[in-house]
């Protein structure tokens, strides 16, 4: 086993400063001002400074202009431009937190719902504020035994990082009953960190928050310290990013998987179990940090292949193409803002195309889409006609007895 | 022109309270204190107050558990100077709270005069407010409550200061500076600060400390007992299709006489 995570110096910090002098800021240099990022960019046509002008202006020195203008909240880090650029460029891991960190430290007024996020998220480890005491109550209604650390410290093979929309949200808990089911039916020794887990931080970072970041980074680092693990999975698309992709740099050292992935690897001892014949057309929206930033869009097409009366049709944008639920880099905190800028959901505008596919169920892999997808269905009067699944949902439900009643 | 802003910790009502075994005080372990959300507001009401006119913004609170992260935070802010009153051990009540704040002030160096001193209208464990209106009767200054906006004069001799009524009647009141001001609300949501900037607070600036002298009032009031709201009956949902649902509610008004 490996000693959850060995704390190690972090790397040097990237300054926006000192970004063109270093390696992968150099890279920017190379830009050919294609305007590919703001074309494919979901708010594109309502960002005064796209990732194509931000470098032009980086490269002028008239960066200021651009840290000056708050259009960049819009930027809902989906990924897309630097899945389109042509040159290759890391915009959404290397330019845009940094562009949109020096945006942030110098708002004016941070957005009501925003701001409220984060500062519950500093005070109770979570976006909504509610206890950290709570975290684990969803627990008892799991119907199959749950371990928590801190109550039963013994070495365990998979750190469920459950993360707060799963916790939290109703409809999350409905994706923890569903996981914890069917990780138990795989026999996999699993454990949780019940209310010593904090948000991983993902969307505080890419806001432009990063001391919350940090502070979040170092308290799950210090926790993930006191217990002996193999492995983390978690139910979080953002907390896999971040943990997969920055808590290394931080100390961590396990392997990190998502639920989605990780049950698509155990597709063949589950094949037998899912016995139940769902009959519903399934649409599945590709989350952008596990599709364009992981690459991760056939495992849950791989499982909902593998359930029983399950029909898969494709949206008209899919895979690397899949258009962003507005969600990310703090868009999930951010809908009045939008609308106050006369601006749709990116949700509302993903729904419709689900909708047209004609699926009953749109599934997906990332908590915070299934409120933002229901609120759509709702809004959009399409309540009757598709209902936002998880994937794991999904699963767990062809798990049960044949005779049993759909929800 | 100084400001003076007056910031507690009450409990955090997001976390359960539980009742301490001498059923009269919540059980401090259980409880997280949190700043009291009025003293926040009275803390940007202060700042917007600088941003306006200048001068200097302290804002001053009685030891308690973590308020060291709140003083921190409102020198993140904008505040100036951040002070602390040492040596309090026991939990103070409104009246034993104002008595001491109006020894520690002026014998606080470098502080008075201050043209405006403001804090919360009302806290969660001081709904009537007693705080700033006896702190006022102490130092003999005039006070207003359950403000929603402040202006002052460029010289700082006189504030105009807004309250609001019922029925969205507003109120316009002028005040001779000094004045203790209760704020309800500031006109803005209390600002926010980045995270990087509290922990650099916390590294480049100072808590002062200074001692409470010994005062010997009592409180005028006791508190007798504390106890958690007991359950009484609880909903009954009535369940079954429209009709037997619709069959049931005819049932239970025309057993309860309503129908």
């Amino acid at each position: 086993m490996v000693g959850a995570a060995s704390l190690t110096e972090a790397p040097p910090e990237i300054t926006l400063d000192g970004l063109l002098a270093s390696p992968r800021g150099r890279d920017l240099l190379t830009c050919i001002q294609c305007g590919t990022c703001a074309g494919t960019c979901p708010y594109g046509d309502v960002l005064d400074f796209p990732p194509r002008r931000i470098i032009g202006m980086l490269r002028e020195g008239l960066i200021e202009e651009v840290l000056a203008s708050d259009s960049l909240l819009f930027c809902v880090t989906c990924y897309s431009c630097m899945a389109k650029c042509p040159r290759g460029l890391r915009l959404t891991e290397v330019l845009l937190p940094l562009v949109k960190e020096q945006i942030f430290a110098r708002l004016p007024e941070v957005p009501a719902e925003l701001q409220k996020a984060l500062m519950n998220t500093l005070r109770y480890g979570n976006p909504q504020g509610e206890s950290a005491k709570k975290r684990a109550a969803w627990i008892p209604s799991a119907g199959v035994p749950v371990r928590v650390l801190s109550a039963d410290p013994r070495p365990v093979d998979v750190l469920w990082f459950v993360e707060c929309y799963t916790a939290y949200h109703p409809r999350g808990q409905d994706n923890c009953r569903a996981t914890a089911k069917v990780l138990h039916a795989l026999g996999v020794d699993f454990a949780v960190l019940g209310s010593e887990e904090k948000c991983a931080g993902e969307c505080a970072r890419l806001a432009g928050e990063t001391g919350l970041f940090e502070t979040l980074t170092d308290a799950n680092l210090k926790v993930f310290g006191k217990y002996r693990f193999n492995r983390i999975v978690t139910s979080g698309a953002h907390a896999y990013d971040a943990l997969v992709h920055e808590y290394p740099a931080h100390g961590l050292a396990a392997p990190v998987e998502h639920t989605t992935p990780f049950f698509a690897r155990h597709l063949d001892v589950l094949k037998p179990r899912l016995t139940k014949k769902l009959g519903y057309t399934v649409t599945y929206h590709d989350s952008c940090v596990l599709g364009r930033h992981n690459g991760m869009y056939e495992e849950p097409r791989r499982l909902l292949q593998a359930l029983p009366g399950v029909k898969l049709v494709e949206m008209a944008h899919n895979r690397i193409n899949s258009l962003c639920c507005g969600g990310g880099g703090g868009g999930m905190w951010l809908d009045t803002f939008f609308k106050s800028k006369g601006q749709e959901r990116l949700a509302d505008r993903r729904v419709r195309e689900a909708v047209a596919t004609g699926a009953d169920v749109l599934a997906v892999s990332c908590p915070y889409e299934v409120s933002r997808f229901e609120d759509s269905l709702k809004v959009l009067g399409y309540e009757k006609k598709m209902v936002v699944r998880d994937v794991v949902e999904l699963l767990a439900e062809a798990m049960e007895s044949p005779e049993a009643k759909t929800p | 022109m100084n400001i003076l802003v007056l910031m507690k910790m009450v409990p955090d009502i997001v976390e359960e309270l539980e009742i301490a075994p001498d059923g009269r005080s919540l059980d401090g372990e259980a409880v997280r204190p949190i700043v009291s959300e009025r003293d926040d507001h009275a803390l940007e009401q202060a700042l917007l107050l600088k941003d306006k006119v200048g001068g200097t913004v302290t804002v001053l609170a009685i030891e308690s558990r973590d308020v060291d992260e709140v003083l921190f935070t409102a020198l993140a802010k904008g505040a100036d100077r951040a002070i602390k009153v040492c040596g309090v051990e026991t939990l103070l009540t409104a009246t034993e709270a104002a008595a001491l704040l109006a020894r520690v002030l002026p014998t606080t160096p470098n502080l008075m005069p201050v043209q405006v001193i403001v804090t919360g209208c009302q806290a969660i464990d001081d709904l009537d407010g007693v705080v700033a209106p006896a702190l006022a009767e102490r130092l003999q200054l005039p006070y207003l409550g359950i403000v929603t906006g402040v202006e002052v004069e460029a010289d700082g001799s006189r504030a105009t200061v807004f309250k609001e009524y019922a029925g969205g009647t507003r109120g316009r009141y002028g005040v001779r500076l000094p004045a203790v001001l209760g704020v309800q609300a500031a006109p803005k949501p209390p600002r926010y600060v980045p995270v990087a900037k509290v922990r650099a607070a916390m590294k480049a600036r100072t808590l002062e400390c200074v001692e409470a002298p010994a005062g010997d009032e009592a409180s005028l009031l006791e508190i007798v007992a504390m106890a958690k709201p007991q359950a009484a009956g609880r909903a009954e949902m009535l369940e079954g299709s429209p009709e037997e649902v619709a069959s049931k509610v005819a049932e239970i008004l025309s057993s309860r006489g309503l129908a």
